[in-house]
């Protein structure tokens, strides 16, 4: 038998299993509920906090997951940037194609068109980010050619540069951004990759990078 | 149609299932444990937000109003999937979708694929379906390793290996791993499932998805997880193929806020899961070159029909329901026969088969409402249990209980001389347990019920009593 689009061209099977769903599911309507704009949405969708707080929230969020949070000025990224992989030990980084060259120290490679298994070897990666959640601890990238989906889960070590004005607070304001760029992959990041399978304990360290370091820049 | 729920339809009925498994102590201590844990993180992070009951009257809302519409809103989708790249199959039942991915599979020459949780393809037996095609499906989350290891069943809908301490799963890794000093640390068990994996998450070119929402405004598809092997599933190999259940549509990108606040809190009581990918069709340059959604009625539509039960569809998958449950704290997961097992499961699986079996299902609930309470989506689990067990009746199913609870009424009501003794007998029974008129706390297997409410007492004189007094 051969699976040809959505029929089966098979004794009897030749059936169009599309066009049969949906009659079902016409047939089972005997109510319509409210239009899409009468929804109740009573729920919270701006925030209140200021930057200052909504940095210290984030923060607060991001080391209770266990990440690693630095700050640091604008002019200070690039110092910063080494600081932070000194104390961390981490050498031979690569980063996303579009960081501007004097953040990063000399040894660092652009990482964007590494195989997967260059990426495994690499000691870790540096990106930026284009929001991040403050009642969450979330941050929110979106991908493209400079930043490709591997880029940022095989290395076992990610650091990310936030800038303060890309904070958020809530989830909601946090969706109205990312339906600006919906068309491209994103990944949603709340602290290291971790689970909560064996007896519901959440433990850091499974197929995503162990160790995460958000850098804010204000 | 070859509708079917993992095997459910030819599992022992529940009360025979769970007489067994209660009486194994170390599952139900491991269930107790794992669920008073998950329990406790989900009050917490509930609690403090601030605008939770109206998130939950929204998440009701937009699944309500998208199932009115699912015929609109699954051509929305299919047409922005399609338009960015992916391609849409249509799946009647289990059978057809299972024959679906066989194809797509050999389509593409290999004969390895990884996995990243879908109890759906649970529902539908796709690995048995795949290995009888000579196709070997890796599980790449952890729970899905430990259970397809330890050649067992999921006893959870978020947390499958729920059942197994870290002692035991020690042992299953041990084996199959073949790591003799491996330690019991749930940390030693999470390095040894990465070290284990990465060479097939590096290496095979095929992976299997499910997900939790499905957009049908952009044509996007949403997998919220944990340890990063759905990120790893979902954006290294060159063919992706996701398995969804129709009732995982919603209208907008937008109305992925609401659901993404309710889903991680009630499922591990986390204030967000690590990590959520959120992927439209195919992108140049970046990740699979070839990717499929196969949108699953199985049962679904005949859920649908039933205008008082429909609102089961418009469950998330959180399982907070199971880990509230009296009753799967007792039993755990595997006494419902069903890949969806405590109360979800025990409305769910029935009217996915049609209440043409699991029909004992209905009648595993004390109807105490703790489901209900900490649904995020407000499905009346407690109403549809009872609607269901009239379903059932109709079908011609007795549960002995209620067989036994009836026979006893009509001999106790049969004369106002028995009704009178039966009475009597009750005041005897119930004087420990009486305070102001109420029964607030009963032994035994009443103690879950009264947990949530109290039970007026049968009271220290009857109307007839009174009125022969009176006379």
């Amino acid at each position: 038998m051969r699976y040809q689009g959505n029929r089966f061209e098979n004794g009897g099977q030749n059936v169009d299993s599309r066009e049969a769903i949906l009659a079902r599911i016409r047939e089972a309507h005997s109510q319509r509920e409210p239009e899409y704009g009468d929804l109740p949405r009573l729920y919270r969708q701006e925030g209140d906090l200021d930057v200052q707080d909504r940095i210290a929230l984030l923060s607060e969020r991001l080391a209770d997951y266990g990440c690693g949070v630095h700050r640091c000025g604008r002019d200070g990224i690039a110092a910063a940037i080494g600081a932070v992989l000194g104390q961390r030990g981490r050498t031979d980084m690569v980063a996303s194609g579009d960081l501007p060259r004097e953040w990063l120290p000399d040894t660092v490679r652009t990482g964007a068109d590494l195989s997967y298994r260059e990426l495994d070897r690499v000691g870790g990666v540096i990106t930026r980010c284009s929001l991040a959640i403050a009642q969450t601890g979330t941050i929110v990238l979106e991908h493209d050619a400079h930043t490709p989906r591997a880029l940022t889960l095989i290395p076992d070590y990610h650091l990310c540069v936030l800038f303060a004005e890309q904070v958020v607070e809530l989830v909601p304001e946090a969706m109205r951004r990312m339906a600006g760029f919906a068309e491209r992959p994103i990944t949603t990041i709340s602290g290291p990759s971790a689970t909560s399978d064996i007896e519901m304990t959440r433990v850091a360290g499974v197929h995503g990078p162990r160790t995460l370091d958000v850098l804010i820049v204000k | 149609m070859s509708v079917y729920v993992g095997h459910a339809a030819e599992a022992e009925a529940f009360p025979r299932a769970a007489e067994t498994l209660v009486a194994d102590t170390q599952l139900r201590r491991n269930v107790r444990h794992a669920t008073d844990v998950i329990r406790r993180k989900r009050a917490r992070v509930v609690d403090e937000v601030p605008d939770w009951e109206a998130l939950r009257e929204t998440g009701h809302a937009i699944k309500q109003h998208t199932l009115a519409h699912l015929d609109r809103y699954l051509e929305e989708f299919e047409r922005n999937c399609t338009k960015a790249g992916g391609r849409v199959h249509w799946a009647r039942d289990a059978d057809e979708a299972n024959r679906i991915i066989v194809d797509l599979i050999r389509a593409t020459g290999e004969s390895e694929v990884i996995k990243v949780k879908t109890m759906t393809s649970d529902e539908i037996r796709l690995n048995e379906a795949l290995e009888a095609a000579g196709i070997t499906p890796f599980e790449t989350d952890l729970a899905d390793l430990i259970v397809q290891l330890g050649e067992d069943k999921p006893s959870h809908i978020v947390v499958p290996a729920l059942h197994r301490n870290r002692m035991e799963i020690r042992e299953i890794f041990r084996r199959k791993m073949k790591l003799e000093h491996l330690g019991d640390k749930p940390e030693d068990l999470a390095a040894a499932a990465r070290v284990y994996l990465r060479e097939k998450f590096l290496s095979v070119p095929v992976a299997i998805s499910g997900a939790n929402f499905l957009v049908a405004e952009t044509g996007s598809v949403v997998v919220v997880e944990s340890e990063g092997n759905g990120r790893m599933c979902v954006s290294l190999p060159r063919v992706l193929i996701s398995l969804v259940g129709i009732e995982k549509v919603v209208p907008r990108f937008e109305d992925l806020e609401v659901f993404l606040q309710l889903l991680p809190r009630s499922a591990t009581g986390e204030r967000m899961n690590p990590y959520n990918s959120i992927w439209t069709g195919v992108t140049p340059g970046d990740g699979p070159r070839e990717f499929h959604v196969v949108l699953l009625d199985n049962g679904r539509t005949n859920v649908l029909r039933d205008d008082e039960a429909s609102e089961t569809l418009d469950c998330i998958r959180c399982g907070a329901c199971l880990n509230a449950c009296p009753v799967y704290r007792q039993t755990g997961g595997h006494a419902y026969g069903s890949v969806y097992g405590g109360p979800i499961g025990a409305i769910l699986t029935p009217q996915l088969q049609a209440m043409q079996h699991s029909q004992s299902l209905p009648y595993a609930s004390s109807l105490c409402g703790a489901c209900y309470e900490v649904c995020p989506v407000k499905i009346n689990i407690p109403e549809i249990l009872v609607h269901l067990r009239a379903k059932a009746v109709e079908q011609g199913y007795e549960p002995w209980q209620e067989r036994a609870a009836m026979k006893a009424a009509s001999i106790a009501l049969a004369s106002g001389s028995r009704l009178e003794a039966a009475q009597k007998l009750a005041r005897a029974m119930q004087w420990p347990f009486e305070h102001d008129g109420k029964l607030e706390h009963l032994p035994g297997m009443l103690a879950s019920w009264t947990e949530f409410r109290d039970l007026d007492a049968v009271p220290g004189q009857s109307f007839r009593e009174w009125w022969a007094e009176r006379g």
